[in-house]
C-alpha cells in the first residue's frame, strides 16, 4: 500500500480511566489519507473510548491527538466538528421530528443575507433544503422525495444515509462511523456499505468501528485491533481472514511478527 | 463471538420509498398521518366544531360582542400558555407560571404605587424580576440537573410565598390604580372594532405569539428548542449547547409571564396577590389542548393560542346556555384527557 507519511488524525499514548478502570491505556491511533481504517475490538476493549477521544466526546487523561500533523485538544464534539471531524454515533444523532433539512443544518443552520438575518435571524430554508437536496442526490439518497418530511418517517437506512450524508456534507477532514449496519437489514446494510465506499471515493477518510467482520473485510483498506485498551495491531485485510481477526481481537492468538 | 450477524431481518417495507403513500393506507392510518404532520389540524377541528355547535345552541353565541369577550377572557392565560408552550416544546413543564406572573404584578404595582417609583421604572424592574424568576428555574434544571417539574413545583412555592411577602397580603385598589399608575392598566383599556370590544391585552397576547412563532420557525434558536425537545441526547451529540438552550427558554418563559402580569393588571383593575390561583393549570390545559405534546419537541406555538380560545369558547356557550359552571370544568376536562389521548396515538404513527 502506498500511504502518504502524515496521518490524517493520529493519537499517541491516549489514556482514559474512570475510577479503577481503564478504558484507554496507552492507545495509538492512525488514520491515513483518503483510507477507510475499521476498528474492531471485542466489548470493553477501549473501542468507543478511543473514538470519543478522538471526536471530542470525552478528553483524554494523557496522551497527544494529531490533525494533520497538529496538536488538537477538543473540549467537546462541537470543537471537534468545527476541525472538521464528523461523527455518525450509533444512534445517529437525528430528532426524529424534525425535517431531513433541518436535521442536516443542526447547529449550523444558515442565515439569510442582510438584514432579515444578520438582524432578525431569519433562517434561509430554501438555500438550507437546496444544500440538503444536492448533498443527498450526490450520494445516491434521493429515494428520499421530500426534504421536509420528518426524519422519523424514514426507513432505517435512510435514517443511517441522513446522518451520514450530514457527516459527508460538513465533514472536511475525517469521518467517524460508529456501526453504521448494526440495526440494519442485509438490504440496507449494502446500500450503506456502498455509501462509504462512495464517501472514501471523494476523498475524505473514514473510521468505521463495526462488529460486522464480513462488512469490515469488505470495505476496510487497514484493520485496528483494539484489545485492553490498546491498540494490538494494525492489519491488511487482504492478508488475514476473518477468523484471523477475531482470533486477534479475542485474543486467542497473537498477529505474528507481534512479540507478547 | 462478536461476530453477530445482522439482527434485523430484511424488511422489504424499509427498502420501499419513503413518499407519503396515503392511498393504500386505510383513512385512519391516513388521518393519522396526515395529523402527525399537522398537529394544529386537531385544536382548530375543535374550535370550529365547537364554534358552529354553540353558535347553534347558546343565545347570541356568535355576536361580535361576545366573540370578543371572549378573546379578553383568555387574553392572560393565553399569554401565560405562550410561556408555557416553550417549556413545554423542550419537554419540561413550568408549574410556577402563575406564580411569577403574580409576584411580577405585586412588585410592578408595590414598586410604582408604595415606593412611588415611576411606573415606567417599576414595570421594568417586575420585568427583571419575571426574568430573574425563569434564570432560577434554569439554572436549577440545567445545573443541577433536577426534573423541571419538580424544579418549578418548588419554585411555585417559593415566587408565591415572596409575593405574600412583598404585598403584605394587600391589595391594591383599582382607584388608587387609576391614580397613581395608570400606565399599569394599560393592557386593559378597550377599544372597538366594529362591534366588537377588544383590548390592549389582547393584542398583547397575538403579538406574543406572533413573535414566537417566529422565532420558533423561522430562526436557529427555535429549531434548537425543538431539537432539545425531541430528542436531549441527540441534539448534544449534534453539537447543540442544550443547556444553554434550556436556560434561553426559562428565561423567556418567565419574561412572557412578566408580561401576562402587566396585562393581568388591566385585566382585574387591581394588584391582588390572590389572584389568578389557577392560572398555571388553565396554561397548561391551553397547551395541551392545543396538540403541544408533553414529551416535547411536537406541535405548533399557534395550538396553545387555539387552546385557550377553546376553552374560552366552551365556557361562553355553556354560561349563555344558562348551563351550571360545573359542567364548564367537566367539559374542560374532558378535552384535556381526549387531547392527550389524541396525542399518543398520533405519536404512534409508524414509518
Amino acid at each position: 500500500m502506498t500511504q502518504t507519511p502524515t496521518p490524517v488524525l493520529q493519537a499517541r499514548g491516549l489514556v482514559k480511566r474512570y475510577g479503577r478502570v481503564t478504558a484507554l491505556d496507552r492507545a495509538d491511533f492512525e488514520l491515513y489519507p483518503g483510507e477507510i481504517l475499521a476498528v474492531i475490538g471485542d466489548n470493553g476493549a477501549g473501542k468507543s473510548s478511543l473514538i470519543k477521544a478522538l471526536s471530542g466526546a470525552v478528553r483524554p487523561d494523557e496522551g497527544e491527538i494529531r490533525l494533520a500533523g497538529q496538536p488538537v485538544s477538543f473540549a467537546d464534539p462541537l470543537q471537534a466538528r468545527r476541525a472538521g471531524i464528523e461523527t455518525v454515533y450509533q444512534t445517529l444523532a437525528l430528532s426524529p421530528a424534525l425535517s431531513i433539512s433541518d436535521n442536516m443544518f443542526m447547529g449550523r443552520e444558515l442565515r439569510r443575507k442582510g438584514v432579515l438575518g444578520d438582524w432578525l435571524g431569519m433562517l434561509d430554508k430554501p438555500a438550507m433544503d437546496r444544500f440538503a437536496r444536492q448533498k443527498l442526490s450526490e450520494l445516491g439518497l434521493m429515494t428520499i422525495q421530500n426534504i421536509t418530511q420528518p426524519v422519523e418517517t424514514l426507513s432505517g437506512g435512510q435514517r443511517q444515509g441522513v446522518a451520514v450524508a450530514r457527516a459527508a456534507a460538513f465533514g472536511s477532514r475525517v469521518i467517524i462511523l460508529d456501526e453504521p449496519t448494526a440495526a440494519l437489514g442485509v438490504k440496507e446494510s449494502r446500500r450503506v456499505l456502498d455509501l462509504i465506499l462512495d464517501v472514501r471515493s471523494r476523498g475524505i477518510p473514514i473510521v468505521l468501528i463495526s462488529h460486522n467482520m464480513p462488512h469490515v473485510f469488505e470495505v476496510a483498506d487497514r484493520i485496528h485491533i483494539h484489545r485492553l485498551g490498546r491498540r494490538l495491531a494494525v492489519i491488511d485485510p487482504r492478508a488475514h481472514s476473518m477468523s484471523d481477526a477475531v482470533a486477534y481481537m479475542t485474543g486467542a492468538r497473537l498477529p505474528e511478527g507481534l512479540a507478547a | 463471538m462478536t461476530d453477530r450477524p445482522d439482527p434485523a431481518p430484511p424488511r422489504d417495507a424499509a427498502d420501499a420509498v419513503a413518499s407519503f403513500d396515503l392511498a393504500r393506507r386505510g383513512p385512519l392510518a391516513g388521518l393519522q398521518h396526515f395529523l402527525h404532520l399537522y398537529p394544529t389540524m386537531v385544536p382548530i377541528i375543535v374550535l370550529v366544531l365547537a364554534l358552529a355547535a354553540f353558535g347553534a345552541l347558546a343565545p347570541n353565541f356568535f355576536s361580535a360582542f361576545n366573540l370578543s369577550l371572549i378573546a379578553q377572557q383568555v387574553a392572560v392565560v393565553g399569554t401565560l400558555a405562550a410561556a408555557q408552550s416553550l417549556v413545554i416544546l423542550t419537554a419540561g413543564i413550568d408549574l410556577s407560571v402563575g406564580a411569577i406572573m403574580v409576584l411580577t404584578s405585586v412588585i410592578m404595582g408595590r414598586l410604582a404605587v408604595d415606593l412611588g417609583l415611576p411606573v415606567p421604572l417599576a414595570i421594568l424592574c417586575g420585568m427583571a424580576g419575571a426574568g430573574l424568576a425563569g434564570v432560577v428555574n434554569g439554572l436549577l434544571v440545567t445545573r443541577l440537573r433536577l426534573p423541571p417539574f419538580i424544579t418549578t413545583l418548588g419554585t411555585w412555592n417559593v415566587f408565591l410565598a415572596l409575593n405574600y411577602y412583598l404585598s403584605g397580603r394587600n391589595t391594591i385598589r383599582s382607584q388608587t390604580l387609576d391614580a397613581e399608575a395608570p400606565l399599569l392598566k394599560l393592557f386593559g383599556a378597550r377599544f372597538n372594532v366594529g362591534s366588537a370590544v377588544l383590548t390592549w391585552g389582547v393584542v398583547l397576547m397575538l403579538a406574543v405569539f406572533a413573535l414566537l412563532y417566529y422565532l420558533l420557525n423561522h430562526t436557529a434558536w427555535g429549531r434548537r428548542v425543538y431539537a432539545v425537545g425531541d430528542d436531549l441526547e441527540s441534539a448534544k451529540l449534534a453539537g447543540i449547547r442544550t443547556d444553554r438552550v434550556l436556560m434561553s427558554v426559562y428565561m423567556a418563559a418567565g419574561l412572557i409571564c412578566g408580561l401576562a402580569a402587566w396585562s393581568s393588571i388591566g385585566r382585574v383593575g387591581s394588584v391582588s396577590p390572590t389572584s389568578f390561583q389557577e392560572a398555571n393549570l388553565e396554561s397548561i390545559t391551553a397547551v395541551v389542548i392545543g396538540g403541544i405534546s408533553l414529551f416535547g419537541g411536537r406541535g405548533s406555538i399557534l395550538g396553545p393560542l387555539i387552546g385557550a380560545l377553546i376553552v374560552g369558547v366552551f365556557n361562553s356557550g355553556l354560561r349563555l346556555m344558562g348551563v351550571d359552571v360545573l359542567w364548564q370544568l367537566f367539559a374542560t376536562g374532558w378535552l384535556i384527557i381526549v387531547a392527550v389521548a389524541i396525542d399518543q396515538w398520533i405519536r404512534k404513527v409508524s414509518s
